[in-house]
């Protein structure tokens, strides 16, 4: 612990807001967390000399260049932001309320988020709040990334348009829920199996903005009591499983004070790495969908032994964050549902049906430590009727869920293809937000000149995506006998020759 | 059936009758086979309506794995495939060493599939093809039953062949072995063989070389094949049936077969040069001999002829004994006088057990019991003798040559219970027989009996299609001379049918004595029948309970439900997705097959035991003390250690039921490690009475690392005993994974000591150890070794 100290020292001295330049700044504090974790000797010892050592390292607040912003004459009045750490997926509730103190009428805010964050941000969703304090509705509100050519340290941006414009003077409440995957840093990396998950989170205690906020708090919600560390940026109080920063009054834009949590997350971290859903369309009534997951536990790697008998005899002190089961919530009146991988059938797995939808609990052969992986596929048939509809225009379109059906996982990639019927044209897909598209074509069964397949991929998807999406194409129903016909003429033919053959002599003497 | 009132009037009406009769026969005999082809199918699919479309056992992995390749990666790279995850690190020459025959055929069916647009998997093409081939196979049977005896005693042999158990054990679906597509093209040799030696067409001469191939392409019991029928042929020699049609029969297969069973690259030069092909190389001398002999005797006058024979005779036998002379020395100067061991052990059965351990260890290299054949073949087994007693009424060469069969094979399923297969067709060949016989023996005399049938006897003698084929045996040898050219299949029947008028209707007169009274006959039909359900009843039986367990899935019934034990695919699964690529797992070699082709790991020994001092090697560091065990795995670069236990289950066949074979295999390349020292006054056990050497192996800790913490006696459940030591520690193992129910073991090999650190850090690093030890077993406390 040579090495950390002079850095120590150099923190201690930038107790109040100090404004830096550009490239001192930048980000500075994983590369000092990288080198408590190369200093520290024995696993065992690292996680206190860390939070020891971070604890007083980022109490620093640090100040980004406040550049001219195309809207600042906007400000904040009020914010308040929720962060929810139980589950492996960060839920963040915002509430800002905005104020037009220029002289003109805007409609587009912007949120600002670092760019380390930005790569995990997996949705931003926005509301505003109408009508009057007995009546308040909820209206969802566009949102779309944008690029601002002076961002500082490059900050990313989103822009929420409001539906009317907020004119000078006014002001407007928003509700903005955003969430991030992988945000949650196991320290240490590595545990037994016996030992519990603990888990790092960094944030900002002050909310990153480009705007002037007059007053802000942020709450954190952690799973249990447990917490190891936490950056104190007074006012901050802690209770329970809640920890309060702030109130802050009046902070310039783009203020930025670097927290870091530390704290107990026992919930498995379920990551499924890739997930094609094959969706397959037969007019014959059946809508067939072949789900292959590659699912990884992203929390914790497991280190060292795996005891089958302290796992079996002592389930609450052993293998505390192992993946035992995954809960799919597939749609009502799903028949036919398999379970398996490349080597056979998966035997632990149980359907539950109801009217209003069908609960597959399935578990992986072998329960899931941090970084064990596993590979498996659902499949499942589906009635048409329930998805497959005709639009006004005389095509028809399908509609289904786009996101994984497994409750609570990241999905880092998904691949979802439509697969249409043979002789199906002009197909285009509608999905709620932004895919990669593109065409194929699938050869199945007895097919001659192949099934155009939709293609849509998305990255970084949380079960908020579980939004439904169309696919609208042009198909005749003459289509349906192809195949049929085709199997009646082969047989035909064959009786025919045989008939034939049977009917000739071909000997030379008589 | 449509019985004609005025068949003894005119000719022309009788023989439009017979046709009609004939057509209707033939559509019947068709619709029939075509049945038993669905029941053959059919009854096989039980493993997977009772578990699920898997691939079955050990062997079937390795061909499912050289399968996919060959899909993948085309014929060419399948030939050239060295297999690198293998017998590390000697690897193996797959494309060498393997008969191409299954792989080929699946993989031929998978890519015909796909080039018609039918996607299915290569895994489904696999766990199909075996009920496939039974459905073939018994319409082989079928072909081959009615070469010798008629329509009749062939769809009753195809019939008792699509379900017999014998061959079921082998072909259930997911059982995806070589003995699949082999029995197929066993029989359908043979069908070739008995049809070319029926027309002496040189056809089909050359289709049963092609059948040849396809056998010696599938199966190594492809000997078998090359042996009998040179018997059959020096047994029609000296029984003096030579004919130009035996020549035909025999010369073509044995000089295009072993032209074409040299291509296959296993066999090679050993279709040449191994003592299995040899008789029939020698049986091809004598049968150039004798037909060079029928020859001289057929220009020469008598007295001439004994002249050339006395000459021939001295001056040859000086040459033969020279020959023969040469041919012992060079087959007595190999050590196994030119036999593989498999072939020796089957010649001399107690070879095994003396010389090669690893032969003797393999459970169906044993000699089967007496309840198995009762198993295996059921009501057949007292079908065969009165089948065998029907081929020789009369003898032709077809019922010879099953006559034969049968006796070889007798032999053969006496001492190996894998070859039971073999016997399997020919039982149910003579079995066929022998009830289509009686049937037609039982049938007739209550036709005579019943008054309104009894007038017209050549109705009836042209109907029992059984007295019609010996007929036409007789024809056959009546008018040797002129029948090679006339006798044509089918399209020519006709007027075949004329000639043999006279002779069925002097026939039928003579069978007329032969009746049985009415009620005896009766009787016995409704007995037969009643044996023929007994047969179905077991059959069924025997498909649905007993062969049908894929044996990687177990399931067992309790008050509770089914319970399911998949803890061989979990193990697999964990060490394909959670180990490095390159990873080497070493296992006793049953479980080589399935590691490689479903956890896709580099293993160092496995089923195809081409290399006994390398399983010796694994069997000894699995019966040496842990460092030492450590050492040997260490320098094979092992990584993962898997040990099947099934003492908490009791599940018998575990590696501590094998153990004494690792002994005896180990210690028979390595003399240091002694089987008495592993057995307490010559039994083996675990219990407090085991030698320390056995308490203190590798596979015994391995198997038993904290056993007691799960009960708290250590109550081993298949050795029924406690046992004999319960608390040890392991220091260069650790455990790294246990399947649910405890059935596979996964140890990881801990990393060498830092030896520059080891000596300064060495009572720190002890202390460390205990410590650790005591936080991570709660119980540690209480136990004696702490």
């Amino acid at each position: 612990m040579k090495q950390p100290r002079p850095m120590k020292t150099f923190v201690l001295q930038e107790q109040g807001p100090i404004e830096l330049t550009h490239a001192t700044i930048s980000y500075f504090f994983p590369k000092v967390e990288a080198s408590v974790k190369t200093h520290s000797s024995t696993p065992m010892e690292a996680p206190i000399r860390a939070t020891e050592f971070l604890r007083f390292t980022l109490l620093s607040l640090l100040f980004f260049v406040c550049r001219s912003s195309p809207s600042h004459d906007l400000l904040i009045s009020n914010a308040e932001r929720r962060i929810d750490l139980t589950s492996h997926i960060v839920k963040v509730y915002l509430t800002l309320k905005v104020e037009n103190a220029g002289s003109t009428p805007t409609s587009e805010i912007l949120l600002a988020f670092p760019p380390t964050q930005v790569d995990h941000l997996a949705t931003v969703e926005a509301l505003v709040t109408k009508g009057k304090r007995k009546k308040t509705t909820l209206a969802r509100l566009d949102v779309t990334p944008t690029e601002l050519p002076d961002a500082p340290n490059g900050t990313k941006y989103f822009t929420i348009y409001l539906t009317n414009p907020l004119n000078s003077g006014e002001s407007t409440t928003l509700e903005v829920l955003y969430l991030f995957t992988h945000s949650l840093e196991p320290f240490p990396a590595e545990i037994g199996q016996s030992e519990s998950q603990l888990v790092y989170y960094r944030d900002s205690a002050l909310i990153l903005s480009p705007y002037h906020i007059k007053q802000q708090t942020t709450f954190l919600k952690t799973p249990s009591t447990k917490v190891e560390s936490f950056t104190r940026v007074e006012p901050t109080n802690r209770a329970g499983t809640e920890m309060k920063y702030g109130p802050y009054e009046d902070r310039h834009p783009y203020t930025f004070s670097p927290i870091l949590i530390h704290f107990e997350n026992n919930s498995p971290f379920p990551v499924v790495e890739e997930l094609v859903r094959e969706v397959e369309i037969s007019h014959w009534g059946n809508l067939q969908v072949t789900e292959q997951y590659t699912l990884v536990h992203g929390g914790a790697r497991h280190k060292g032994v795996f005891s089958r008998v302290d796992y079996q005899s002592r389930p609450n002190m052993n293998g505390v964050s192992s993946l035992r089961y995954l809960l799919a919530r597939l749609p009502p009146r799903v028949h036919s549902v398999y379970y398996r991988d490349e080597i056979g059938n998966i035997s632990s797995s149980h359907l539950r049906t109801d009217s209003r939808k069908s609960e597959l609990e399935i578990e992986p052969r072998y329960p899931l430590f941090g970084g064990w992986k596993a590979t498996f596929v659902i499949g499942y048939g589906l009635p048409l009727q329930d998805f497959l509809f005709e639009s006004s225009d005389d095509r028809r379109y399908l509609n289904f869920t786009f996101g994984c059906p497994l409750l609570d996982t990241v999905v880092d990639k998904l691949t979802v293809k439509v697969v249409l019927p043979e002789g199906s044209k002009d197909p285009s897909a509608v999905v709620p937000f932004t895919v990669e598209q593109h065409l194929e074509t699938k050869y199945s069964y007895l097919d001659v000149v192949g099934r155009t397949v939709v293609v849509m991929e998305k990255k970084n998807l949380v079960p908020v995506h579980n939004s439904h999406f169309q696919v609208y194409y042009t198909f005749k129903p003459i289509f349906m006998l192809a195949e049929p016909l085709m199997l009646a003429s082969a047989f035909f033919l064959f009786f025919v020759a045989c008939v034939a053959y049977l009917h000739i002599d071909l000997s030379i003497r008589k | 059936m449509a019985a004609p009132e005025s068949s003894a009037a005119a000719v022309p009406t009788l023989y439009t009758n017979n046709a009609l009769r004939n057509a209707f026969g033939g559509v019947l005999a068709f619709f029939i086979l075509l049945l038993i082809g669905v029941m053959a199918f059919s009854i096989r699919l039980f493993s997977v309506i009772k578990y699920e479309s898997v691939i079955h056992e050990f062997d079937p992995y390795f061909n499912y794995r050289v399968t996919q390749f060959l899909a993948k990666n085309g014929i060419y790279e399948f030939w050239n495939w060295f297999d690198d995850r293998t017998w590390y690190p000697l690897g193996r020459v797959i494309g060498g060493t393997v008969y191409p025959g299954l792989t080929l055929t699946a993989g031929t069916i998978w890519w015909l599939l796909n080039s018609l647009n039918i996607p299915l998997s290569v895994e489904t093409v696999c766990v199909f093809t075996a009920p496939i081939f039974s459905a073939f196979a018994s319409w082989a049977t079928y072909l081959l039953t009615k070469e010798v005896k008629g329509t009749g005693a062939g769809l009753t042999a195809a019939a008792l062949l699509a379900m017999v158990p014998s061959y079921i054990s082998r072909s259930v679906a997911g059982s995806y072995d070589n003995e699949a597509v082999a029995i197929f093209a066993l029989i359908f040799t043979f069908y070739l063989y008995i049809k070319t030696l029926n027309t002496g067409s040189l056809f089909y001469a050359t289709l049963n070389s092609i059948a040849y191939f396809y056998m010696v392409c599938s199966w190594g019991g492809y000997t078998f094949i090359i042996n009998l029928i040179p018997m059959h042929v020096l047994l029609c020699i000296v029984t003096g049936r030579f004919s130009s049609r035996l020549y035909i029969a025999y010369a073509p297969l044995v000089v295009l077969g072993t032209l074409l069973a040299a291509l296959v690259p296993v066999v090679g030069f050993n279709a040449v040069m191994t003592s299995e092909h040899f008789a029939s190389f020698l049986v091809f001398i004598i049968l150039h001999v004798v037909a060079f002999v029928y020859y001289i005797k057929g220009i020469l006058t008598p007295k001439m002829f004994k002249v050339a024979v006395t000459l021939v005779v001295s001056v040859g036998l000086a040459v033969c004994c020279a020959v023969i002379a040469v041919l012992v020395a060079l087959v007595a100067s190999s050590p196994t006088k030119g036999w593989s061991g498999r072939s020796l052990s089957l010649l001399d059965p107690t070879y095994a057990s003396k010389y090669i351990p690893i032969i003797a260890s393999v459970s169906e290299h044993q000699p089967p019991t007496w309840p198995s054949y009762f198993m295996d073949i059921n009501v057949l087994a007292f079908l065969v003798p009165a089948g065998i007693i029907a081929c020789f009424s009369p003898l032709s060469d077809a019922s010879s040559f099953v006559v034969l069969y049968i006796a070889t094979s007798v032999y053969f399923s006496g001492v190996m219970v894998r070859l039971m297969l073999v016997f399997a067709p020919a039982a149910c060949i003579t079995s066929g027989i022998a009830l289509s016989q009686a049937f037609d023996v039982f049938t007739r005399s209550i036709k005579f009996q019943l008054p309104g049938i009894a007038s017209n006897t050549e109705v009836d003698a042209a109907e029992t299609s059984s007295s019609t084929a010996e007929a036409q045996n007789d024809v056959v040898k009546a008018e040797k001379s002129e029948e090679t050219s006339k006798n044509r299949p089918s399209k020519k029947s006709k007027k075949k049918e004329k000639e043999e008028k006279p002779l069925t209707k002097a026939k039928a007169e003579k069978k007329r004595l032969l009746a049985l009274p009415l009620d005896s006959s009766v009787i016995s039909l409704l007995l037969l029948i009643l044996l023929g359900a007994l047969y179905v009843v077991h059959c069924v039986w025997a498909a649905a309970e007993a062969y049908s367990a894929p044996s990687i899935v177990l399931t067992s019934r309790s008050h509770d439900g089914l319970h399911v034990f998949d803890d061989f695919r979990e193990a697999y699964a964990w060490l394909r997705h959670n180990t490095d690529v390159d990873d080497k797992v070493a296992s006793w070699w049953d479980y080589g097959y399935q590691t490689t082709a479903m956890a896709n790991r580099t293993v160092i020994v496995d089923n195809n035991t081409w290399n006994n001092t390398h399983i010796a090697t694994v069997g000894t560091a699995m019966s040496s003390p842990e460092k030492a065990a450590w050492e040997i795995f260490h320098s094979l670069d092992v990584k993962y250690v898997l040990v099947v236990f099934g003492g908490l289950v009791g599940y018998p066949s575990d590696d501590i039921n094998k153990f004494l074979w690792m002994v005896r295999i180990g210690g028979g390349v390595f003399p240091h490690i002694k089987e008495p020292d592993y057995l307490r006054d010559g039994q083996y056990r675990i219990d407090s009475q085991a030698t320390p050497t056995m308490l203190n192996c590798l596979m015994y800790k391995l198997s038993y690392y904290r056993f007691v913490e799960t009960d708290g006696k250590a109550f081993d459940r298949v050795r029924q005993t406690e046992i004999g030591k319960k608390y040890f520690k392991l220091t260069h193992f650790e455990e790294v994974f246990t399947t649910h129910h405890w059935m596979v073991r996964i140890y990881k090999l801990k990393p060498p000591k830092n030896r520059i650190r080891g000596k300064t850090k060495k009572s720190k690093s002890k202390t460390s150890t205990t410590s650790s030890r005591a936080k991570r077993s709660g119980t540690g406390k209480k136990n004696p070794w702490n």
